[in-house]
């Protein structure tokens, strides 16, 4: 039974590193209608950013969120300027084909080039405080996932009061409207993008610190990211936070009822059902 | 003084339209489905770019100015479908609408002239835009492309899915909107009604300017009459 409650709580730590995975993805998503199948990619450089900061500039894994996050949203930029900036001047329906088609073609060359810099290798971050684990009620809390659910919950809940409160955040709502209203679009969709990347960045730390990196993770939280997106839907990033920690026990109950093998299987079958029963996810609108 | 020139050599659904609204005009754009008014009244407001052509606005080419500075140029949209944000108030609305600098400088006034328009939008300004009615929820439409401080005021389909009594409300405050000084450009399912209510007209058909005229002229068209007014109004 504690052996249970045990994996629950494991399946809420990094539930909580699937919804900030997802957070950006939605963002992305609900303002541009770009699909960014490249975002797991983008985690993974955030990964390897935070893994070098810590193994060169002797940076607190933490800490390199300093760094990190702005090398992120300047990547954003970048990207957008090179590559998703095209897309977003067709109609809805041909930027979501063609940003799958430049996602894809981003993430191939992303994973390349992070396996020549850096090999294969699995990587993590090793940190004096990385063993420490609080007990309550008999269950081991490690604490550095503790800290970062705490850091997504912290980024996600500022990301909700800054599309409620933000004028500009509108845009994620109808960009028609919004436009209408005089806000400038094409500069919120600039604005989304490198805050999706930003996010993607922030995760990426997260993970490298309270898990490991390697130039292969891209696509494995590429489609944890899209599993929560499908089941919170799209516009509150609350329900995207909530829709992680729910694939993350939903991941436990499964490993520990059939066996690890079928942790991945799960979130599969949550997709399929989800978009068969409903469509618009568990808090979409 | 303010004329508004727009033509446009987008083959698929607009070939070369030319059509302009002079200050304190209303004027309606009528025709069938898919003739392509809602296409035109968007390329105007610059949800869409058009393929070739300009529109010209008090001497400026539109297709130069970025696409979110053409409200602040004194453009104003009524969206087709309202497209209020279903979460805001009334008021939020209102805010939302002045959001441009030369709008927020004369906030209040322009925020005084919308409740005398609609004083429903006072009443129920703390109220949540998705519990309104449709034609309640239009006011509210009117009322945030009002704040922007217009001169050019577009309605594209105002009464569509509008109950009767609260059409009769919006076409009156249109008048009154245009007896304050502002342009009106109508695109309207409801031919009477439209041709009623403006000065001149245009009739658009598959993307071309079928006819033209002052609004009187066209309802006793026979053409018009027989395509938008329908048979009764043929024989009548």
């Amino acid at each position: 039974m504690s052996a249970l409650a045990q994996q629950i709580v494991l399946g809420i730590l990094i539930g909580g590193l699937y919804g900030l995975a997802a957070a950006g993805l939605s963002l992305v998503f609900g303002v541009l209608k770009v699909l960014n199948v490249a975002h797991g990619e983008l985690i993974m450089l955030g990964g390897y950013a935070a893994f070098w900061a810590v193994a060169l500039l002797g940076m607190d894994p933490f800490g390199s969120l300093v760094l990190v996050v702005p090398l992120s949203l300047l990547a954003g930029v970048v990207l957008y300027g090179a590559l998703f900036g095209f897309v977003v001047r067709a109609n809805e329906e041909t930027r979501e084909k063609n940003s799958l088609l430049i996602g894809f073609g981003l993430a191939l060359v992303l994973h390349a080039l992070a396996v020549r810099l850096w090999t294969a290798d699995e990587r993590s971050i090793v940190t004096p405080y990385g063993g420490a684990v609080i007990t309550v009620a008999g269950l081991s809390i490690p604490v550095v996932r503790l800290l970062s659910l705490v850091i997504a919950f912290a980024v996600i809940g500022g990301l909700q009061l800054l599309l409620t409160h933000w004028r500009w955040g509108k845009t994620a709502e109808d960009w028609q409207a919004a436009l209408l209203t005089g806000i400038d679009v094409r500069r919120a969709y600039l604005l989304a993008f490198a805050m999706g990347t930003g996010l993607a960045g922030t995760a990426g730390v997260l993970v490298s610190v309270g898990y490991s990196v390697s130039p292969s993770i891209g696509l494995e939280w590429t489609l944890k990211a899209l599993i929560v997106v499908v089941l919170a839907g799209l516009g509150s990033m609350i329900g995207t936070f909530v829709g992680g920690i729910l694939l993350g026990v939903a991941e436990a109950l499964s490993a520990a009822a059939f066996g690890g093998p079928y942790r991945e299987v799960v979130g599969l079958v949550i997709f399929v059902v989800v978009l068969c029963a409903r469509p618009r996810g568990l808090f979409g609108r | 003084m303010q004329a508004l020139e727009a033509s446009y050599g987008d083959v698929r659904v607009l070939s070369a339209v030319t059509l302009s609204v002079a200050a304190g005009e209303i004027v309606a754009l009528v025709g069938g489905n898919g003739a392509g008014k809602s296409t035109l009244l968007k390329s105007i407001a610059g949800l869409l770019p058009p393929r070739a052509g300009a529109i010209r606005w008090e001497g400026e080419d539109l297709a130069r100015v970025g696409a979110h500075q053409i409200v602040e140029r004194g453009l104003a949209m009524v969206p087709e479908g309202r497209r209020l944000f279903a979460g805001m108030t009334v008021q939020e609305h209102l805010d939302l609408g002045a959001f441009t600098p030369r709008a927020r400088a004369v906030r209040p006034a322009s925020l005084a002239r919308v409740h005398a328009l609609f004083p429903f939008l006072h009443e129920r300004r703390r109220h949540v835009v998705r519990s309104l009615s449709g034609g309640q929820q239009q006011m509210v439409a009117i009322g945030r492309a009002l704040m922007s401080n217009p001169r050019l005021l577009m309605l594209d389909e105002p009464s569509l899915g509008i109950a009767p009594r609260l059409v009769r409300t919006i076409l009156t405050a249109l008048a009154e909107i245009n007896r304050a000084g502002v342009a009106v450009l109508l695109v309207e399912q409801n031919v009477q009604a439209a041709l009623t209510l403006a000065h001149r007209a245009y009739v658009l058909e598959s993307g071309r300017i079928t006819a033209e005229g002052p609004s009187a002229a066209l309802l006793s068209d026979a053409h018009v009459r027989r395509a938008y007014l329908g048979p009764l109004a043929t024989r009548a």
